[in-house]
């Protein structure tokens, strides 16, 4: 979903940028408070999983893949304002040395993929868990979901701006960008439901990291 | 602490980028769309590349120029994020 240059106006980049580089800031104040001897590692350790996951493109329908985001598995693992430097960082990355995701682009980028589906995936998350009273099934059905909605919204984020750029009309990109990631998104759920009960199985304590 | 389980992490991340090479050629739904609507074409070239493609330059071995790129991003990323944690954990330390 990483949009390249050349898809959005001016404004819309602009704009995105904005909210991107606010959002950083918060989440550099909102973050340091909590930041431990376990929430460093594993800020680290997701910043590689999310990236090297990210590459590993699955088919999906008729000639088309999707690929893990993580920003679930992030807010899920260490709340929403560390998921932004997360996804911020590997989204950097990507964008300056694998010329993956325009550099204009960036803040729309950082909007979808860290800030639309972190905070989304994490209430939802933590509603659904708090519906099922915390248990281990409503945790995972919680995790589940709420990946499922992180990549339909930040696909939806994703289609909004396209269609504001004036690059493709509303109609179009809403149904086909939130068509193809509703199917998309399963391959996200499954993938966060896999590695939260791999963690719940091996190593319980590192569920409770939750900086901001 | 018995075991570093983030050493785990990582290596299975690692491991990932050595299975990149797996990753299905389709375009992501975004790529997709764009060329089923006709404005792929709008997508500028960048300014000036890297590692494009997630394929190490200069190397003729496609599935070993992927791998070294999956594993170097890998790496850079924990390394930076890593840091950058470390940057905010001593920021109220101190």
């Amino acid at each position: 979903m990483h949009i390249p240059d050349g898809f959005l106006s001016a404004p819309v980049a602009v704009a995105t940028g904005a909210v991107a580089v606010a959002a950083i800031a918060v989440a550099v104040k909102a973050t340091n408070k909590k930041m431990g001897e376990k929430q460093v590692p594993m800020m680290g350790v997701l910043a590689a999983f999310i990236f090297a996951a990210q590459m590993l493109n699955f088919p999906v329908a008729g000639g088309t893949s999707g690929h893990f985001v993580g920003a679930a598995l992030a807010a899920i693992l260490l709340g929403p304002w560390a998921t932004v430097l997360i996804m911020s960082s590997v989204l950097v990355v990507q964008s300056l040395i694998f010329q993956d995701g325009g550099l204009l682009a960036l803040g729309a980028n950082i909007t979808n993929m860290g800030i639309v589906a972190g905070f989304s995936s994490y209430y939802i998350y933590k509603g659904i868990g708090a519906l099922f009273k915390h248990s281990k099934a409503g945790t995972l059905v919680g995790a589940g979901t709420g990946a499922w909605f992180s990549v339909v919204l930040a696909s939806l984020a994703c289609a909004a701006e396209l269609s504001i750029s004036g690059t493709s009309p509303w109609a179009l990109t809403i149904a086909a960008m939130g068509g193809v990631h509703m199917l998309i998104g399963v391959g996200e759920g499954l993938i966060t439901v896999a590695v939260l009960s791999l963690i719940m199985a091996t190593r319980a304590d590192l569920l409770k990291l939750q900086v901001a | 602490m018995k075991s570093k389980w983030w050493i785990i992490g990582l290596s299975i991340a690692l491991l990932l980028a050595v299975l990149s090479p797996l990753a299905s050629k389709f375009p992501d739904g975004l790529d997709r769309f764009a060329e089923d609507h006709n404005f792929v074409d709008k997508a500028g070239g960048p300014a000036f590349t890297v590692i494009p493609d997630y394929a190490f330059p200069g190397i003729d071995n496609e599935a070993a120029a992927t791998i070294i790129a999956g594993l170097l991003g890998t790496i850079v990323l924990f390394g930076l994020v890593f840091g950058l944690a470390s940057m905010l954990k001593s920021k109220h330390e101190a």
